[in-house]
């Protein structure tokens, strides 16, 4: 967006200098975008929620990062035990390693990958995703595109991802269907045993806890 | 409700068509498949999408389903899991 002093705005008058960004909020051309604000702005007027609710919520949201997914991630790796409790019940060894409350976030497994099995999740119906772990989905896991092939096709999903897996790797297509979400844990690339926890947790990548990458270094 | 199946249960996808909301994929209806995971009971989507509350509670089920048995032709080794509520299912022995 250039400089344009002309571009409209529907609400008071501000101030702004002619480098000044058009904000989101300003753009309410599609349709949805224009329920979202006929609602948010209804739903505070009849004190549903107020709008401080709605920024604490859209805060909480924000503050929800893969970081967070790599320092489970990360933890599962250097410490056994803490893996076996993540696989068995994911909320609660989270909950314990972050010190975050998931309450009132959807139900949550980890699934493991190894050398021998390797899972990719999607939500076929929609846009389910472990945000409590990794935030915001990215656009493309929304996709039809993605959400239609990745079950059809999935080895060559992965291999447009840049995953090319040998074939005597199992593939479980993990379709999050109903309320539960589902977070892979990458296999551990090797020669990383001198590594310490923190820089463990740099290698890991959001799409690796997707499971449409691998890890470099992983060995099959 | 009660939990009727039991992880390794040989199920099948009821191939159902209903016109209202459901969270059972189309791909799915009518496919064989294996208890995977016994999840807890949760409420009936089918229900929430209308405002309602969504008991009884359901059972939920991860189901585990051969790459043929759904597209009827094979890619290696490879399985497609997804959660079924339990009147979706039914046995398949």
């Amino acid at each position: 967006m250039s400089g344009d002093h002309h571009h409209p705005h529907g609400d008071k008058a501000h101030d702004h200098d002619s480098h000044a960004p058009v904000s989101e909020a300003h753009d309410i051309s599609s349709e949805s975008a224009l329920l979202e604000r006929a609602l948010r702005e209804l739903l505070i007027e009849k004190n549903i929620f107020t709008a401080g609710d709605l920024r604490r919520q859209i805060e909480l949201t924000e503050s929800r990062t893969p970081e967070l997914g790599a320092k489970v991630v990360a933890r599962a790796w250097t410490d056994a035990q803490y893996k076996a409790r993540l696989l068995a019940d994911a909320k609660p060894a989270i909950e314990n390693l972050l010190g975050i409350d998931l309450n009132l976030t959807p139900e949550l497994t980890v699934v493991e990958n190894t050398a021998a099995r390797h899972h990719v999740i999607c939500c076929t119906l929609c846009s389910c995703y472990p945000r409590a772990v990794l935030g915001i989905p990215p656009a493309w896991y929304k996709s039809p595109e993605y959400r239609a092939r990745v079950v059809r096709e999935p080895r060559e999903v992965l291999a447009e991802f840049g995953t090319q897996l040998p074939d005597d790797v199992e593939i479980r297509v993990v379709d999050s269907t109903a309320d539960m979400r589902y977070m892979v844990l990458p296999l551990r690339p090797r020669d990383t045993g001198h590594l310490s926890e923190q820089e463990l947790i740099a290698l890991i990548t959001r799409d690796s806890m997707i499971g449409v990458s691998v890890l470099a270094g992983s060995q099959y | 409700m009660k939990p009727v199946f039991v992880t390794g249960d040989k199920v099948k996808v009821r191939a159902a068509e209903v016109a209202t909301h459901c969270r059972t994929p189309h791909y799915l209806r009518g496919k064989r498949g294996i208890v995977a995971r016994v999840f807890g009971a949760y409420p009936n989507p089918e229900q929430l999408a209308y405002h309602r509350l969504g008991v009884p509670y359901l059972p939920l089920y991860q189901i585990e389903f051969d790459f043929k048995e759904v597209w009827g032709k094979a890619a290696g080794a490879t399985v497609i899991t997804a959660d079924i509520y339990q009147h979706w299912l039914e046995r398949d022995n």
